[in-house]
């Protein structure tokens, strides 16, 4: 069953800088999944629900009770840049 | 010229006072030190799981419920991908396609009578964290650089999604105001707009008047008030306008609020920017909300300002006094208090509407941060009721009250503003009144009653304001006639 992706757009979207060789390879790879997908859209599905997830679970919650947060140093260390108890980040918009 | 109407909708976002976070057990409270209320799962560290705060999903319920939507027995988390620096994931965790309540209303009223609008939706979702740009006046297009706060990161926020019923500015300020009021009384959100916990975006567009189809609509952002946004939708009806009578079309975007220059402007959005590739959140199960759950909520359901309304009018209420009651919490309880304490529900209302209301706009306060409460509401009109004390002599011991100074009661004994109708005690002054105005007492036994009016004016004067008028008027009529 053909399938037809922009390979290029994913990439993008995904924030993924890839070269022309690894575009290819991407795209055969997502291809084989996409036809896979295909198959199963394929099937008679009628009077089914959707299923969003695999577990016959429903209602997994936790109380609302406060628990230990994180060292702010230890966080913070992780950071590429910071400028006092904040993250810093580059300049967000691009346009002036 | 052609008349055109507008179509909005509102899109409102808010955060939920719960203790902790929507996935993780990290603290829901604003001001802390910056970066102190984090936890691998806020920050979004590899490996770490979200788990659903249940009182969070209880207080969407709640707000659901009391927007008349259905709850939905079946409701799931989908992640809502894209990329920006206040958001440590790289997607957000919402809800997309089965969100937990929808199909509801919320009536307003702007004086033509009630006017449901729509809720197409509430889903629950999570807020990202807080930037702040650094630069040029602190707005994002002139910043160097950002830093960020992910305190608010992961705190539970509810979206409200209103179908597009409103018709103008002046209902979309009806409607905040009405949702804001519902979420107060709910209790499951602070909704301080300065703060952030309450934030709405208008989607507007144009259409001639009598026709159906909508027109193309635009998105504003960045409304810090509930001012700025009828301010805003003003401006843009004003915009939308103009471009449509001189022919040109109005380009479907999202538009940036500017409070300062009071118009919008474009933010140019990249190319793509709103493919979110929503999926179901591998991470967290389906939620279900089976009758038992649902009728349990709905039980503990507060009274509602539309209920307290229709409630106060029962109890006697004019409309007006009632309606301004009923659609604010601080009012709402210090009437009940007041009325509990033994006043006139009318009486105690006028008070709180005219006088109150006069005093807390010249002292820049609010109902909460005055000393007034119920009590003390109750004793003063009770107190101008049996005459101890003047109509003028109870606005003194109101700010006095507000002030802090005791009950009205004690403020009345210190200031000195006791009534006087002992008619010992006022006789002698009427007296020397009457023997001071022989002319207008002459008018007076002449049959002109006008003049009854300026001798009370006079024995007011003499008592510093203290004499009850209406035995001083008995007086001098008992002594002219």
């Amino acid at each position: 069953m053909p399938v037809d992706i922009d390979i290029a757009k994913v990439a993008r979207l995904a924030r993924l800088a890839l070269d022309d060789e690894e575009l290819e390879r991407y795209r055969q790879q997502c291809e084989v999944v996409l036809e896979h997908a295909a198959r199963v859209q394929a099937l008679p599905t009628d009077g089914v629900p959707p299923t969003s997830h695999p577990l016959p679970r429903t209602n997994a919650f936790r109380d609302d009770v406060v628990t230990e947060c994180l060292d702010r140093e230890e966080v913070l260390s992780q950071a590429p840049e910071r400028d006092g108890d904040y993250f810093l980040v580059p300049r967000i918009l691009d346009e002036a | 010229m052609m008349a055109y109407e507008p179509v909005i909708g509102i899109e409102t976002h808010v955060e939920l006072t719960t203790a902790s976070k929507m996935f993780c057990g990290c603290p829901v409270d604003f001001g802390a030190p910056p970066n102190t209320n984090v936890c691998p799962v806020c920050l979004g560290l590899p490996g770490a799981l979200p788990v659903v705060n249940g009182t969070a999903v209880e207080y969407a319920m709640t707000i659901g419920l009391a927007l008349n939507c259905d709850i939905a027995a079946h409701s799931v988390f989908a992640r809502k991908n894209y990329f920006y620096p206040d958001m440590p994931k790289n997607y957000q965790i919402s809800q997309f396609d089965e969100p937990l309540c929808v199909d509801g209303h919320l009536d307003i009223d702007t004086g033509d009578g009630p006017v449901p609008v729509g809720i197409t939706r509430v889903h629950m979702e999570e807020d990202t964290g807080k930037s702040t740009h650094i630069g040029e006046g602190g707005r994002i297009h002139a910043a160097t650089h950002s830093l960020i706060d992910f305190n608010r990161a992961g705190v539970p926020l509810m979206e409200i999604v209103s179908e597009p019923d409103i018709r103008s500015a002046e209902q979309a300020r009806a409607f905040v105001t009405e949702l804001r009021e519902v979420v107060l009384r709910l209790g499951v959100s602070d909704a301080k707009l300065e703060e952030g916990s309450m934030r709405f975006d208008g989607n507007i567009s144009l259409r001639p008047e009598g026709t159906e189809a909508f027109g193309t609509k635009v998105e504003i952002k960045n409304m810090n008030s509930i001012r700025s946004l009828q301010r805003a939708l003003n401006h843009e009806i004003e915009r939308q306008t103009a471009l449509l009578e001189a022919g040109e079309a109005v380009v479907q975007e999202t538009r940036h609020w500017n409070e300062e220059t009071g118009t919008t402007s474009g933010m140019r959005s990249k190319e793509e920017s709103f493919d979110y590739r929503y999926f179901p959140e591998p991470d967290l199960v389906p939620v279900a909300v089976d009758d038992e759950w649902r009728e349990r909520v709905t039980a503990r359901l507060p009274e509602l300002p539309a209920q307290a309304y229709g409630r106060y009018l029962d109890m006697g209420l004019d409309g007006p006094v009632a309606a301004v009651i009923s659609r604010d919490v601080e009012y709402g309880s210090v009437f009940e208090a007041a009325v509990a304490a033994g006043g006139t529900p009318q009486m105690v209302a006028n008070w709180l509407t005219g006088e109150v209301t006069a005093l807390l706009r010249r002292t820049e306060s609010t109902l909460a941060e005055s000393a007034i409460n119920g009590t003390a509401l109750a004793e003063l009109s009770s107190m101008v009721a049996d005459g101890t004390l003047s109509a003028s002599a109870a606005k003194d011991v109101l700010a006095g009250v507000a002030a802090g100074e005791g009950t009205p009661d004690e403020v009345a004994a210190s200031r000195d503003l006791i009534q006087v109708s002992d008619s010992a005690a006022l006789e002698p002054i009427v007296d020397e009144v009457l023997a001071a105005n022989a002319e207008a007492v002459e008018k007076l036994r002449a049959g002109d009653g006008k003049v009854v009016g300026f001798l009370i004016g006079q024995v007011m004067r003499a008592t510093g304001g203290k004499a009850d008028p209406g035995a001083v008027s008995e007086i001098i009529r008992s002594r002219a006639g």
